[in-house]
């Protein structure tokens, strides 16, 4: 079968070509597209790192939900329409800031020697399977979990408040 | 076994097209498809830094920002069709009303 | 032109057996417990066994449509080619393969291509994952009957069938006419609408098969449990088995629920502006995910390969996976008559009765078979 590294090495191209696709399209149809196929690489990244479920939810919440919402919303409002170029000041700035972040995040992990070399993994920590996981929701990040829900109550209450048809008679 | 540097320079490379996707791009949906390109390399830094000493604790957490991301899409799509309603544009241009 | 629609049928068959393999290959390699050290071959003869079944159920399938909805009509339907019509579909594929290609102008290409091909790749695809009997033990090698024996089985079920409405939304789409549009946005919206209860009403049975304490999603062990109390999760969960039954049927966009392709209103809906073999790879993606989604209520619901008094034991020997997998064939071969049934029986539903199925009754209802399955399960019934 593959091997780990060709199997990482596959997988990061599809999502980073995908990502620098997602950047450059003009028409936001495509641009959804790349985005699907940069969440399926990191899916792939996801199972390299033997996070199989997190792999298979990313499919599913991601590129199979969220993706289609996105997919949605283009075509009802047909915006198949190409946009004008963005300003040439901004463009400059985000490049020096995305080398200045790759630069603060890669330069020192890269040099870090205990990095390089090949960790050893902890055989007795509990893998990442979906009991496991679960466990953890339930007991250590009890808390979060329940922050997130309210998070999402919210949002769904909000969501549906933004996108309702104002009335006739209220002002929007 | 790959070695976590490398996941880290995926995922500062992914989220260095995020920035520059929601810096240059006027679209706001588009704008909103380059922040969840950077939260899917922080997710990835999450997994990739867990995947030796606690696997479980990076799933955890990698599932708390999907959670996270999926309610900031429902939310942002809806103010994405009302900013549509209002304007018949989704270019974040398009709507300066509050800069003096 | 020929050759191109030859080709293009030649894409499926090719690209399934790739998709499988790899696909199944990397997720064995990403979960240690399963059969990782399974040789090549071995996987490839399942491949091959499960992709040659699942592509002859289809013309079956096609022809036992026409023909039941005929008998439920009072009709005779297609009885001309071959004895009793059996040749029907043959007929039905050469007319296909020589229409002409139509692309109409302004279209993407490449999208307007792909789409079918996603629809009809992940459909057959799906049939990866679902178990057709116990293990083999055969020669000192003990051998478990599904193509890719992973961990989180279920949850690929899922994903490749949310991937798969790409295909009909995208198709929709490229196609550059109102009809398809419509047809491609109402797909995605009654799919993201429906995915929900198809999740949650699936939990419960993981719930109630004990999938939770040992950690795995495996169609496999899901009838393992059924198998072993002798009590099948339609008994169980009766609710759930009709939630999620209704809710297949809304993802397979079969009648009441083929919003995206009433033919009334949206001509042909998402495939209006198909023809040839583009429109084949589109009527082959719609009945291969029948034959994939009754598979997967088969496993979950009616037992999988486990047939009281005859096939209760899950590792046998030859005679015994023969028989287990002709058990399960019956059985999806039963549900499918069940689905031909039903779309020659009910009529479409509106636009905003399937919403207002969706979100107001199948939805509150889904969860609450979750709350007794929990029950089910703390308290320990049957």
């Amino acid at each position: 079968m593959l091997s780990e590294r060709t199997a990482f090495l596959v997988f990061s191209a599809i999502a980073l070509i995908g990502a620098a696709n997602v950047v450059t399209r003009k028409n936001p149809v495509h641009a959804a597209l790349w985005l699907v196929g940069s969440f399926l690489g990191v899916a792939g990244l996801f199972l390299t790192l033997g996070a199989g479920l997190l792999g298979a939810i990313q499919v599913m919440v991601y590129a199979g939900a969220i993706m289609v919402l996105f997919l949605f919303v283009i075509l009802l409002l047909n915006l198949d329409v190409t946009e004008g170029d963005g300003l040439s000041f901004a463009r400059g700035a985000s490049f020096l800031a995305a080398i200045a972040t790759l630069a603060l995040v890669a330069l020192p992990f890269a040099q870090s020697r205990e990095l390089r070399a090949a960790a050893t993994p902890d055989h007795a920590a509990p893998d990442a399977s979906a009991g496991n996981v679960a466990d953890l929701l339930f007991t250590r990040y009890a808390l979060p979990f329940e922050v997130v829900s309210l998070l999402l109550l919210i949002a769904m209450v909000g969501a549906i408040h933004l996108a309702r048809r104002p009335r006739r008679d209220e002002s929007v | 076994m790959v070695p976590q540097a490398w996941y880290l320079i995926v995922s500062a490379l992914l989220f260095g097209l995020g920035i520059v996707g929601f810096v240059t791009r006027r679209n706001s949906l588009v704008m909103f498809m380059s922040v969840e390109l950077m939260l899917n390399a922080a997710n990835l830094v999450f997994v990739a830094g867990a995947r030796d000493h606690f696997p479980a604790r990076g799933t955890a957490c990698a599932l708390f920002v999907i959670a996270v991301a999926a309610a900031e899409v429902a939310v942002g799509l809806a103010m994405v069709l009302a900013l549509f309603r209002l304007k018949k544009s989704v270019q974040a241009d398009d709507v300066r009303e509050l800069r003096a | 032109m020929t050759m191109l629609a030859t080709l293009l049928t030649a894409t499926p068959l090719v690209a399934t057996s790739l998709a499988a393999t790899p696909l199944g290959g990397a997720l064995l390699a990403a979960t240690p417990p399963s059969d990782a050290t399974a040789p090549l071959w071995l996987t490839l003869i399942k491949v091959f066994t499960v992709f040659g079944i699942t592509m002859t159920l289809v013309p079956m399938l096609v022809l036992a449509e026409r023909r039941v909805s005929a008998w439920m009509q009072y009709r005779v339907g297609p009885n001309r080619v071959g004895p009793g019509g059996s040749l029907q579909p043959l007929a039905d594929l050469v007319k296909m393969l020589f229409k002409e290609e139509l692309r109409p102008d302004g279209v993407p290409p490449f999208i307007f291509t792909a789409a079918p091909a996603i629809a009809a790749i992940c459909a057959l695809s799906m049939m990866a994952v679902v178990p057709f009997g116990g293990t083999l033990e055969v020669g000192g090698r003990s051998i478990p009957m599904v193509v890719a024996d992973t961990d989180i089985g279920v949850l690929v079920v899922l994903a490749l069938s949310s991937i798969g409405v790409y295909g009909i939304t995208l198709g929709g789409w490229a196609s550059n006419s109102k009809y398809s549009l419509l047809g491609g946005l109402r797909s995605s919206a009654q799919m993201i609408s429906y995915e929900l209860s198809l999740g949650i009403s699936l939990l419960g049975v993981l719930v109630v098969s004990g999938n939770f304490e040992s950690g795995s999603f495996r169609l496999s062990d899901v009838i393992e449990y059924q198998a072993t109390t002798g009590i099948w999760n339609a008994l169980r969960l009766p609710l759930g088995f009709v939630l999620f039954t209704i809710a297949a049927f809304a993802e397979t966009n079969r009648l009441p629920f083929d919003l995206p392709e009433a033919e009334p209103e949206l001509v042909g809906g998402y495939h209006t502006e198909y023809s040839s073999m583009r429109f084949g790879l589109f009527f082959l993606g719609e009945y291969a995910a029948m034959v994939a989604g009754s598979s997967v209520i088969v496993c979950l619901f009616l037992g999988g390969w486990h047939c009281p008094w005859l096939t209760t034991e899950v590792t046998v020997g030859w005679t015994g996976a023969l028989l287990q997998m002709s058990v399960f064939l019956a059985k999806v071969l039963a549900f499918l008559f069940f689905f031909i049934h039903v779309r020659w029986t009910l009529p479409r539903l509106r636009y905003d009765q399937l919403m207002t199925l969706g979100w107001k009754w199948m939805l509150p209802l889904s969860l609450l078979n979750l709350l007794w399955a929990g029950a089910h399960a703390a308290l320990g019934w049957f």
